[in-house]
């Protein structure tokens, strides 16, 4: 369950994975991501709930990503994401654009274990029109013409994120981030990176207990301090604002953002 | 083509200032925003949207704790503990007032496009996407747009991609729509049953003519057209003593770039 290092953890991340990652405020696993870069995985079809960012965009500039199934992805404040803009651009990705509770509907019907959710809002738009796997129904409830779309389940392969802590029964402490309680629950396979091992276990503390995921969900687990770094971990240390604009600039060309990968994820293998 | 961010916060860091005007146009806006949020009980903000931000919170500190405020992105100011999903169910409920949206492109019957301009498959420009765009405009009664680069290339006479329509017809569950368009040059109201927008006031420093020419789509005007009110002393005070660091967390460039409040560690 806690594995003796990261890549042992990320092992069941394979090749062709359907992988769901968290937005940027949630805790993302930015250690890990450096780390399956530099074992070179491919053909991810990445999930983000519902959005994502630098990890989205480097994954991407990095070639590790055939499909992104996402709501948007941004630097945010750092400006627009420029590898997944240049994919898009070239042709090079393919993007299933989705709007935010789209995402969040899709997980939770797997996590309930049924094959669709209905949302209200989409008719008329053109994320609707590109989605060939969404279906509009009548509302079987009402006996006017009440359409309304249906959304298959999402049920990814693995969920990955980044957490505060976990204990050695692979409880992993999310807090108030409850979309990664939905990503465990939907997804096949867990793996959680976290800032430390909690001494004892997190359901002995009714506090720490309204706070955890059970470790059922929970497939593997790697201690990596600072494992969010460059982003954030709420409540925890804010992002490296100063990198977050060196990423920025330096990946706006091919070139500038190869140099990237050479200086942060090749040449630091502890990163 | 060069197309900077769409983000309905991106502000302008680098905007000429008036030496006469003792504010800044940030502070303009959020005045003008505040006073669109009106008497709600509740305003949600989203992603990258530092102006909406200070004017929630603005209305928040005018009207003594009220509207309360969902800030994306602050562990303070913000009401959810249940995750992301929150935010939408809440929404879907009708327990949101007011929201702010923007577009790489909008359009004059009030479409919004955060993705993409050219063919979907290929494009010429992509955008971020469309975020809750394509839900919340939907379900959310009050939705003010919002666009800081007033051009013909923003403000077009058809976007090339719906993110999320202005106004849908009368057999779809639509209690939500636009009520506004905030650019850097004037103020827009829009009517949803005539499916236009009608010029409301210009920014000080702005005219009439310079709007139409800046404009890419048609729209209602009266013959005489009212100059924006600029904030006053209490307000400037507010924003920039009790707004501008409750920015920070979220907005951390924005607070410093505009207010020069930095971060305290």
């Amino acid at each position: 369950m806690i594995a003796r290092t990261l890549e042992e953890a990320l092992a069941p991340i394979a090749d062709g994975c359907v992988l769901a990652v968290p937005r940027e405020a949630s805790g993302v696993a930015m250690a890990a991501t450096r780390a399956l870069i530099r074992r070179g995985v491919r053909d991810l079809h990445l999930i983000a709930l519902p959005t994502s960012g630098l990890q989205a965009d480097l994954l991407i500039g990095a070639g590790c990503v055939k499909t992104i199934e996402t709501s948007a992805v941004s630097l945010g404040e750092f400006g627009p994401a420029p590898r997944f803009t240049a994919a898009v651009t070239s042709g090079a990705l393919r993007v299933k654009d989705a709007t935010c509770p789209a995402l969040h509907a899709a997980f939770q019907a797997a996590e309930k274990g049924v094959p669709f959710m209905p949302l209200r809002g989409l008719l008329g738009s053109d994320v609707l029109a590109h989605r060939k796997d969404w279906k509009v129904i009548g509302n079987p409830f009402d006996d006017d013409d009440d359409q309304i779309v249906l959304l298959p389940a999402i049920r990814p392969d693995v969920a990955l994120f980044h957490a505060p802590l976990a204990d050695r029964e692979g409880n992993v402490w999310i807090g108030r981030d409850r979309e990664l309680a939905t990503m465990a629950h939907a997804a096949a396979k867990t793996v959680v990176t976290v800032e430390k091992l909690h001494e004892g276990t997190l359901f002995d503390d009714h506090l720490l207990a309204a706070g955890a995921l059970g470790g059922l969900y929970v497939e593997a687990i790697a201690v990596v301090q600072k494992g969010a770094w460059p982003l954030a971990l709420a409540d925890h240390y804010s992002a490296d604002a100063a990198h977050l604009r060196e990423y920025a600039h330096m990946a706006a060309s091919a070139h500038g953002f190869s140099a990237y990968l050479d200086r942060h994820v090749y040449a630091q293998r502890a990163a | 083509m060069d197309f900077p961010l769409i983000s309905i916060g991106t502000y302008m860091p680098n905007a000429p200032r008036d030496a006469l005007q003792s504010f800044r146009d940030e502070e303009l806006l959020a005045d003008v925003i505040a006073r669109l949020i009106g008497d709600a009980r509740h305003v949600a903000i989203g992603a990258s949207s530092p102006i909406p931000a200070a004017a929630a919170l603005l209305a928040r500190e005018r009207g003594h704790g009220r509207p309360y405020v969902s800030l994306l992105g602050s562990r303070r100011h913000s009401f959810f503990t249940d995750g992301g999903r929150e935010l939408f169910d809440c929404a879907g409920q009708g327990r949101i007032d007011v929201f702010f949206l923007s577009g790489g492109q909008i359009d004059g019957k009030g479409n919004i496009n955060l993705v993409a301009i050219g063919d979907y498959a290929r494009p010429a420009v992509r955008f971020p996407g469309s975020f809750g765009s394509s839900y919340l405009y939907y379900v959310v009664p009050k939705v003010i747009l919002f666009r800081l680069e007033h051009s013909p290339r923003t403000l077009v006479e058809k976007v090339d991609f719906i993110s999320a329509p202005g106004t849908s017809a009368s057999n779809i569950y639509r209690p939500g729509g636009p009520v506004a368009l905030v650019t850097n040059r004037c103020l827009f109201t829009f009517d949803r049953s005539r499916r236009r927008f009608e010029l409301a006031s210009v920014h000080p420093g702005h005219t009439v003519a310079e709007v139409i020419e800046n404009t890419g789509f048609d729209f209602d005007h009266a013959p005489r057209v009212p100059v924006t009110p600029s904030p006053s002393a209490e307000t400037l005070r507010i924003l920039r003593s009790i707004v501008a660091p409750q920015l920070v967390e979220v907005y951390r460039r924005f607070a410093a770039d505009v207010f020069g409040v930095a971060e305290v560690a």
